[in-house]
C-alpha cells in the first residue's frame, strides 16, 4: 500500500531513510515519562490561579482583595489596576495591563475598566499550593455592574448595538486590521458578479446560494495551556516553561509583552500534550505566571483547568458564511461568490500573516477549475472569548474547504447530477499544474481525478449508490458525502508571510560529532506529531546516518536556532526542508574532506547512501562516520574548509505547499431520532513524499476523528446573557473511539516540484477535508425530506429539525 | 488525615487534607507524574489508574478514600523483563501521539487484555468509551491493545 523507496535497514532494524519506523519518543510517553508543564516542579515553587469574569460585559465598579489576601498560604494577589501601575519600557503601550495580540490589536492582561466575554482574566492569586490559590479565588469581591452584550456576530454592526471595545475609542464594533481595512476582498468582484448575474439570465445556467455557518468551536487538546515563570532576581535571566507550538516567536513576544531584554529570555516548550492550534497565541495566564515571578521572586506554576481551556483560549471558526456558485447545466462551474461575516470575538487575537487577517480564506475556490471567484470577510468584535486561528485549520482553510465542497453539492442537488460526476466534471487537470487560482494562489502539483479515482474505487462507490436506492426504498436513510479539498500549508515565503514583523522561515543546525553521531537542533514544536523520528529519518535520507545516531532537540529557545513554530502545517514544509538543506550542505562539506583523504579531486567521488567513492573505484571511498573524525582530527583540510562538521541553515521557503485529497464517508441516519451513524470513512491523500507512512497515517485519523467531532458534536454556543454553553467536557462534546468508525486510508504520492524532498505537510489535512464529506453524507441520506442544508454539529436534535424543515440557529441558544 | 496507600508495590504514608483528589495526591504528593489531570468533570480519563486491580479516574476519587487500598500507576506496568505488551503495543501500532492520554490508556488497555485474552476490536472500542484522545482517532489504540491481547507476556515476541 506505501509507496516509499526500498532503503538500508539499521543494526536496529530502521529504515536509513524514509519509510515506517517506530517512534523514537514513544520511550518516554509510555512509560509515563512524558514531561508535560504540570510535570516542572521547582524548588520554592507558587501556584496561580486566575479569577474569572462570570459575566460577558461588564463596568468593573470595584475589586477587593482583601479577604483573598488575609487567607494563610496566600502570598499575593494582583489585579488590573496594579498592572497599571508597572510600567513598561515598551512601545507597545506603557504599562501590564494590556498586551498586544499576533494581530496587532490590544488584550487585557487582567481587565481594568470592563470585561468583554464571560470567563476574561480579572485577578491573579499567588499561592502556596493549587488549592489554596483555587480557594483565595472564592475571597475576592467583584462589583460589576452588567452591560448589554453582543452575543450576535450578525447584530453586531446594529447602529445601537453595545460598543466593546471602547478603550480604543472605538464607536462601533468593526475591528480594522493594521493596514487599515475593516473588510478583506480578494478575487475579481466585478467579473464575478457579472457572471453570476450572466448564469441567472441564461435558461442552461443554474445559480444557487446557501447560507453555511462554520460554528464556534474548540480545540481543546488533552493538556490544557499553562507554563511555570522563574525570574532569577540576580541574573535577571526569564525560563519560561510553557504550553507553546512556537517557542521562538513567543520569546520574542515576551521581550515585547515585558520589556525584557530578549537575550534573558529563554522558553522551554517541553512536551506538548496536544497543540491543534490551541497554543500558537499567547494568553494572559502565561503573562501573569511572569508577573507573578517578578513579584514574588520564586518559581509561579500557572496550569488552567478544562473550563478555563474552552472558555478564555483560542477558539476556532466563528464563520458566518453566504456562498453562491453559478454553474451550467451540464455541471460546469462558472463562477463563487462569498460573503463572510466573521465573529472574531472581544480581542482580535487570531494568528495570521499579517498581510492575510482572513487567513489563507481565499483559498475557497477549491480544487475546480473556474475562472471568477471573489470573497469578501467583514470582521466583528463580539462579547466572546478571543482566538480565531486554531484547530487545525491551515490559516481558516477549513473553513473555505468546508464552504466550497458543501457548495458543489448543494449545485449538485439542484441539477440531480451525481456529486462525484459533478466534481470530475471540473477538477483542476494534471497538465494545468502550477494553477493559479482565480484568487491568486499557485498550487504546485496534483493529479486530482487520479485521487479521487481510489477513492471512489475504494469505497465501491457505484456499489454504495445501488444500495442506498434500494434502502431508501424500504424507508431507510443512508447517504454517502464526497468531499474534494485542496490546502496551502508551509507558510511561509518571507516576502509575503510574516506573524508581528517575523518572516516565516525557520533556522536548523545539524553537528556531526566526531564519531558519527548527530545533534538536529530544530526550531519547530512538536505536539506529537513525531518530530524526534521523522527529522532523524530526513537526515538518515540525506547523510546515511542511521536514525538511531541521530538526537532531535526542539522546544527550548536557548539550544535551537530561531524559527517561527509548529502550526498550519508549517513543520515539514519549511523545517522538513531546512532538514534536508542543512544535511546537503554537510554532504558538500564531506566531499571535499574525503577528496583530501583519498587524496584526490571532489569531482572523482561519486556520493551512495552515507559513503562518498571514487568513482569506478568503490574500495577507495570515506563513509560520514570516517568523514567526521577526520573533520575534527588532523587531516590537512583544503584551502577554504574548516574543521568539523557542522552546518546550519534557514530555510524560506518559495511558495506553500498544496497536500490534497478526497474523502467519502457514509452514514446511516434514523429519522424517527436523527441519530446519525458513521458507517465507514475512506481517507485517500496525497502530501507528496511520505517521510514516515505511519506517522503520516496516524496524523490523518486523528483529523478524521476531528471531522466528526465537528460535523457531529462539537459546539462553542452562548445564551443571549453571554453565558458560554460548552464550557466543560460535559456540554463540549468530543468523539470517542464509539463514534469513530474503523478508517480506512489510502494515498496517491505527488510530490511538491518546489520541496526538496517534495514532501507537502499532512498535520490539518484531515481536519480541513473531513467535516464536509459527513456533512455531505448526512444532508445527502435525509435529503429525501428535501433538506439541501443543515449546519454543524448535526446532533441527532439538529438533524431532527432538518428532516422537520424547521432548521433553528446552532450557534445560539434559541428555541 | 494520616493515610497509607500501597503505591505500585510500595507503602506510603502521608499525611492529606481530607477534600485532596487521589490524582493529585499522586502527581503532587508523590511526585509520579505518569498519570495526567485533563478535565474536571472525569470525562476525559487521563487519570486512569487501578485501585486493587480496577480501573479507576483518579479525579473522580479523594486521596483519603484509598487509604488502605492498592494503586497501580504506569510507573507500575514495566517490570525487570522489560515493558509490559501492552506499552509494546502502544509503541508498535502507533497508539499514540502527544502521550497526554496514554498513561491512562494503557491502564484501562491492560486490564481489559487481563479480563479477556480474547476480546475483539469491538469489545476494546467499548472499553475505552469512558476516555478521550485527540490525536490519533482511535484506530492504532485499539490496535495496540489487540496487539497487546495477541502478544502475551509469555509468547515469543515478548519472552
Amino acid at each position: 500500500m506505501t509507496a516509499v523507496e526500498d532503503v538500508p535497514m539499521s543494526a536496529q532494524g530502521n529504515p536509513i531513510g524514509f519509510g515506517s519506523m517506530k517512534r523514537k519518543e514513544d520511550q518516554r510517553f509510555v512509560r509515563g515519562q512524558g514531561n508535560y508543564v504540570d510535570d516542572v516542579q521547582l524548588p520554592g515553587m507558587l501556584h496561580g490561579a486566575i479569577l474569572r469574569s462570570p459575566h460577558a460585559h461588564a463596568k468593573i465598579l470595584s475589586v477587593d482583595t482583601s479577604r483573598a489576601e488575609a487567607l494563610p498560604g496566600v502570598v499575593a494577589v494582583i489585579t488590573g489596576k496594579i498592572l497599571e501601575g508597572i510600567p513598561r519600557p515598551s512601545l507597545l503601550g506603557d504599562n501590564f495591563a494590556w498586551m498586544p495580540t499576533l494581530s496587532y490589536d490590544t488584550q487585557a492582561v487582567l481587565a481594568t475598566d470592563k470585561v468583554r466575554f464571560q470567563g476574561q482574566e480579572v485577578a491573579f492569586v499567588i499561592a502556596e499550593d493549587r488549592y489554596t490559590a483555587k480557594d483565595a479565588l472564592e475571597l475576592i469581591d467583584v462589583d460589576y455592574e452588567a452591560l448589554p452584550s453582543v452575543m450576535d456576530a450578525k447584530k453586531a454592526m446594529d447602529p445601537n448595538a453595545p460598543v466593546i471595545r471602547d478603550d480604543k475609542g472605538q464607536t462601533d464594533n468593526s475591528i480594522t486590521d493594521v493596514m487599515g481595512n475593516k473588510t478583506w476582498e480578494s478575487g475579481n468582484a466585478i467579473g464575478t458578479a457579472e457572471a453570476i448575474d450572466k448564469a441567472r439570465n441564461d435558461p442552461n445556467c443554474v445559480v444557487v446560494t446557501q447560507e453555511i455557518m462554520y460554528p464556534r468551536v474548540h480545540p481543546a487538546p488533552m493538556e490544557t495551556c499553562g507554563s511555570v515563570a522563574h525570574l532569577d532576581p540576580v541574573s535577571g535571566q526569564l525560563t519560561l516553561w510553557t504550553t507553546s507550538q512556537a517557542p521562538h516567536a513567543h520569546r520574542t513576544v515576551y521581550a515585547m509583552v515585558a520589556g525584557l531584554p530578549e537575550h534573558k529570555i529563554r522558553v522551554i516548550s517541553p512536551d506538548i500534550g496536544g497543540g491543534f492550534g490551541n497554543k500558537v497565541g499567547v494568553y494572559p495566564g502565561y503573562v501573569l505566571s511572569v508577573v507573578g515571578s517578578i513579584v514574588t521572586g520564586k518559581p509561579v506554576k500557572w496550569v488552567e483547568d478544562r473550563s478555563e481551556n474552552l472558555m478564555s483560549t483560542s477558539f476556532a471558526r466563528d464563520y458566518h458564511m453566504t456562498g453562491t456558485i453559478a454553474a451550467t447545466k451540464e455541471g460546469k462551474i462558472l463562477a463563487v461568490d462569498v460573503d463572510v461575516l466573521a465573529d472574531h470575538g472581544a480581542f482580535n487575537g487570531v494568528a495570521q500573516p499579517t498581510k492575510y487577517p482572513a487567513g489563507f480564506f481565499h483559498i475557497f475556490t477549491g480544487s475546480y477549475d473556474y475562472p471568477n471567484a471573489h470573497c469578501k470577510v467583514t470582521p466583528v468584535y463580539t462579547n466572546k472569548a478571543p482566538g480565531g486561528v486554531a484547530y487545525a485549520c491551515s490559516f481558516r482553510i477549513t473553513e473555505a474547504a468546508y464552504l466550497i465542497e458543501r457548495l458543489v453539492d448543494c449545485l449538485a442537488q439542484d441539477l440531480q447530477m451525481d456529486p462525484a460526476e459533478l466534481r470530475l466534471k471540473n477538477l483542476i487537470k494534471p497538465e494545468q499544474f502550477p494553477y493559479t487560482t482565480p484568487t491568486g494562489w499557485e498550487y504546485d502539483s496534483g493529479e486530482y481525478e487520479k485521487t479521487m479515482r481510489v477513492a471512489l474505487e475504494m469505497a465501491g462507490y457505484d456499489e454504495l449508490r445501488k444500495e442506498q436506492a434500494e434502502k431508501r426504498a424500504r424507508g431507510e436513510y443512508m447517504g454517502i458525502g464526497i468531499s474534494f479539498f485542496t490546502e496551502g500549508v508551509g507558510a511561509g515565503p518571507r516576502k509575503d508571510m510574516d506573524i508581528l514583523g517575523l518572516g516565516m522561515a525557520d533556522g536548523i543546525e545539524l553537528r556531526i560529532h566526531p564519531t558519527g553521531k548527530a545533534q538536529l537542533r530544530l526550531s519547530v514544536q512538536s505536539q506529537g506529531q513525531g518530530h524526534e523520528t521523522t527529522y532523524a529519518q530526513i537526515v538518515a535520507h540525506e547523510l546515511g546516518v542511521p536514525p538511531e545516531d541521530i538526537e532531535v532537540i526542539h522546544g527550548d529557545t536557548d539550544n535551537t536556532p530561531f524559527g517561527l513554530g509548529t502550526y498550519g502545517s508549517r513543520s515539514t514544509p519549511v523545517s522538513g526542508a531546512a532538514a534536508a538543506v542543512v544535511s546537503r550542505k554537510i554532504r558538500d562539506k564531506a566531499r571535499l574532506i574525503a577528496a583530501a583523504a583519498l587524496e584526490c579531486s571532489p569531482d572523482d567521488l561519486e556520493w551512495s547512501l552515507g559513503r562518498w567513492s571514487v568513482k569506478g573505484d568503490p574500495e577507495r571511498s570515506k563513509s560520514i562516520q570516517d568523514i567526521a573524525l577526520l573533520s575534527h582530527g588532523s587531516l590537512e583540510l583544503p584551502e577554504g574548509v574548516e574543521g568539523h562538521l557542522d552546518a546550519t541553515a534557514v530555510y524560506n521557503p518559495p511558495n506553500l505547499t498544496y497536500p490534497y485529497g478526497c474523502y467519502i464517508c457514509v452514514v446511516d441516519v434514523d429519522p424517527g431520532t436523527g441519530q446519525v451513524k458513521v458507517r465507514r470513512f475512506v481517507a485517500v491523500d496525497d502530501c507528496g513524499t511520505r517521510i514516515n507512512p505511519m506517522i503520516v497515517e496516524g496524523q490523518v485519523h486523528g483529523g478524521l476523528a476531528d471531522g466528526i467531532g465537528m460535523a457531529l458534536m462539537e459546539l462553542i454556543a452562548f445564551d443571549e446573557d453571554g453565558n458560554c454553553l460548552g464550557g466543560s467536557f460535559m456540554d463540549y462534546l468530543l468523539p470517542t473511539s464509539m463514534e469513530c468508525p474503523d478508517w480506512e486510508l489510502g494515498e496517491t504520492v505527488t510530490p511538491s516540484p518546489h520541496h526538496p524532498i517534495g514532501a507537502k505537510g499532512v498535520g490539518e489535512s484531515a481536519t480541513v477535508g473531513s467535516p464536509a464529506a459527513v456533512v455531505n453524507a448526512v444532508i445527502d441520506a435525509i435529503s429525501p425530506f428535501g433538506v439541501r442544508h443543515a449546519d454543524m454539529p448535526l446532533t441527532p436534535a439538529n438533524v431532527w429539525r432538518a428532516i422537520q424543515g424547521n432548521p433553528v440557529r446552532v450557534d445560539m441558544a434559541v428555541e | 488525615m494520616e493515610i497509607t496507600i500501597n503505591v505500585n508495590g510500595v507503602d506510603v504514608t502521608r499525611d492529606v487534607e481530607a477534600r485532596m483528589l487521589l490524582v493529585h495526591f499522586i502527581r503532587e504528593e508523590l511526585g509520579m507524574r505518569g498519570t495526567h489531570w485533563g478535565c474536571d468533570t472525569s470525562n476525559c480519563g487521563t487519570c486512569v489508574l487501578w485501585v486493587d486491580e480496577e480501573p479507576v479516574k483518579s479525579c473522580t476519587m479523594l486521596a483519603v478514600m484509598a487509604d488502605g487500598h492498592r494503586i497501580t500507576t504506569v510507573e507500575g506496568l514495566e517490570t525487570a523483563d522489560g515493558l509490559d505488551p501492552i506499552q509494546q503495543g502502544f509503541i508498535e501500532c502507533h497508539g499514540l501521539q502527544c502521550g497526554f492520554c496514554t498513561p491512562g490508556m494503557l491502564m484501562t488497555g491492560r486490564w481489559l487484555v487481563d479480563k479477556n485474552p480474547d476480546i475483539t476490536e469491538d469489545e476494546i472500542r467499548e472499553g475505552i468509551s469512558g476516555q478521550i484522545c485527540r490525536c490519533t482517532g482511535y484506530k492504532n489504540i485499539v490496535a495496540a491493545i489487540k496487539w497487546a491481547a495477541d502478544n502475551p507476556k509469555d509468547s515469543e515476541v515478548n519472552a
